[in-house]
């Protein structure tokens, strides 16, 4: 375990030196903030709408008592979905899109000798694969994330509209807009950025180290996505600890 | 001129190389044969620097390569071209997008002189109009074209090829070592081929190194090795019949 710390840390060290030529390496960073931004937000708006319904529907269904109003299940919804909901399972989603494709991806630049031809260029090879997909998960899950909270909530008030029951869209959005603290969504970007760091190096750091052939590439993908989520929820609860 | 003085190259309890040394010459084909696990492929990574050695030392043009750390490598580097087995081109780029990286990283050439090298690249190995290519769209021996064009991009003084005949039917190995020889000659590169074909051995190889069990067994050129009598290089050269046959009628 020290021993792939070590060597992840390492690994890191190398994928943040000075880079050969900034332009080519701006270039990648720009293709990875498409790929993971634009190619996620289909996948993170569909479960965003669903999540958000549910809870709101689910809180609303506990909250039966005449002795709470109904507007709180509004706030409860809110809260859920910017705290935990929204960063914490798309990252959980983010892991399995866009951890898997990264880890997959480098391994078979590995088991088929691209990293090493790079490497014979005088590439950085740990450079020029990984940092750009870092710096782009760093800045793209937190615009994911506020894509998210918003159609969460969205979803939410869906759900208010089209149930005919429980909570109506009037008490829906007064719960919504009433208290709302932006500490909030400060804990929510942390946690996403933070979310985007360690998806990325993890997975990456599993297929930067993959040898041997295809089966050895999915391994390293399945690997890559479990160790970043076990990470990710671990990360969610002491980031959770430490701002609220 | 490339220098090897005195290579070891351990993993774990198994010692691969064990003691090499040899110079390989500027212009000149250098070929280096073996049977399978004889460790040859590991030789030429530990030249290049895709292993470290775990002993001796590896000199290019009189700057001891093992001792530089990264940075120190990159000017080397840029000199070295290197075709690998199976041609390790960047799935993700197209044919002329592959011959351009290194010249993207390495050069201020503007984008019309990067293109104009691709091309003057790509028509050396015969594949002109192959430039919007994927390498997912091409045969193996327009793989291996490809990768040798990359490999001359930058006008290398080294030229390191791994297996260029794996995966090949025999007239386009013949196609691909003439190639190889000719780029030599033309540029004056020292070029370091690793084989165990012997039309290769008997095409292009200057000067041939055998390895055997990790050592250096033999060294010579293409017209010695039919009359050498070391037991190991002809049970290697002669272990198919039609080269049986062959050495019968010299």
């Amino acid at each position: 375990m020290f021993y792939s710390l070590g060597r992840y840390i390492l690994l890191l060290r190398l994928s943040f030196r000075r880079p050969e030529k900034f332009s080519v390496y701006w270039t990648e960073i720009m293709r990875e903030m498409v790929s993971i931004g634009l190619g996620s937000l289909g996948i993170i708006a569909i479960i965003s709408v669903f999540i958000g319904a549910a809870t709101t529907i689910q809180v609303a269904f506990q909250l039966s008592s005449p002795l709470v109003p109904l507007s709180i299940a509004g706030s409860i919804a809110r809260d859920s979905t910017i705290l935990e909901f929204s960063p914490t399972i798309s990252a959980l989603v983010l892991a399995g899109r866009v951890g898997s494709s990264i880890a997959s991806q480098i391994g078979t630049m590995r088991v088929t000798e691209q990293i090493d031809a790079l490497e014979i260029m005088g590439v950085n090879a740990p450079g020029y694969l990984i940092s750009p997909k870092v710096i782009s998960g760093m800045s793209m899950f937190p615009l994911l994330v506020i894509a998210s909270i918003t159609l969460g909530i969205t979803g939410g008030y869906i759900a208010c509209l089209v149930s005919g029951g429980g909570i109506t869209p009037a008490d829906y959005i007064a719960g919504v807009t009433n208290n709302f603290d932006g500490l909030t969504v400060r804990v929510a970007l942390v946690k996403a950025i933070v979310f985007g760091f360690i998806i990325t190096s993890i997975c990456a750091y599993q297929g930067f180290y993959t040898s041997g052939g295809a089966l050895e590439v999915g391994q390293a993908s399945t690997r890559g996505v479990v160790y970043s989520c076990v990470m990710v929820l671990f990360a969610d609860l002491v980031i959770t600890r430490l701002m609220l | 001129m490339i220098e090897i003085k005195d290579i070891y190259k351990t993993f774990g309890d198994n010692d691969v190389l064990k003691g090499i040394s040899a110079k390989f010459q500027p212009g000149k084909n250098n070929l280096i044969i073996g049977g399978s696990g004889s460790g040859k492929t590991t030789l030429l990574k530990c030249i290049v620097g895709l292993h470290e050695p775990t002993k001796g030392d590896v000199i290019f043009d009189d700057q001891n390569f093992t001792d530089m750390n990264f940075e120190q490598r990159v000017p080397i580097r840029t000199h070295i071209g290197m075709l690998f087995q199976n041609s390790a081109l960047f799935d993700s780029m197209t044919v002329e997008q592959n011959i351009m990286f290194p010249l993207n990283l390495f050069t201020t050439m503007s984008h019309s002189e990067k293109l104009d090298r691709a091309n003057f690249c790509l028509k050396r190995v015969n594949l002109e109009g192959k430039n919007a290519l994927f390498p997912s769209e091409l045969s193996g021996g327009m793989k291996k074209r490809v990768g040798i064009a990359r490999a001359i991009s930058m006008q290398p003084k080294y030229l390191f090829v791994d297996e260029p005949n794996s995966g090949l039917d025999p007239q386009t190995s013949i196609l691909i070592d003439d190639l190889i020889a000719e780029l030599t000659e033309e540029y004056k590169i020292t070029t370091v081929v690793v084989t165990h074909d012997m039309n290769s051995v008997m095409g292009i190889g200057d000067h041939i190194m055998f390895l055997h069990q990790g050592k250096k067994w033999w060294e010579g050129t293409n017209k010695e090795i039919a009359h050498t009598d070391n037991k190991e290089l002809n049970d290697f050269v002669f272990a198919s019949k039609f080269m049986q046959a062959a050495k019968a009628k010299l």
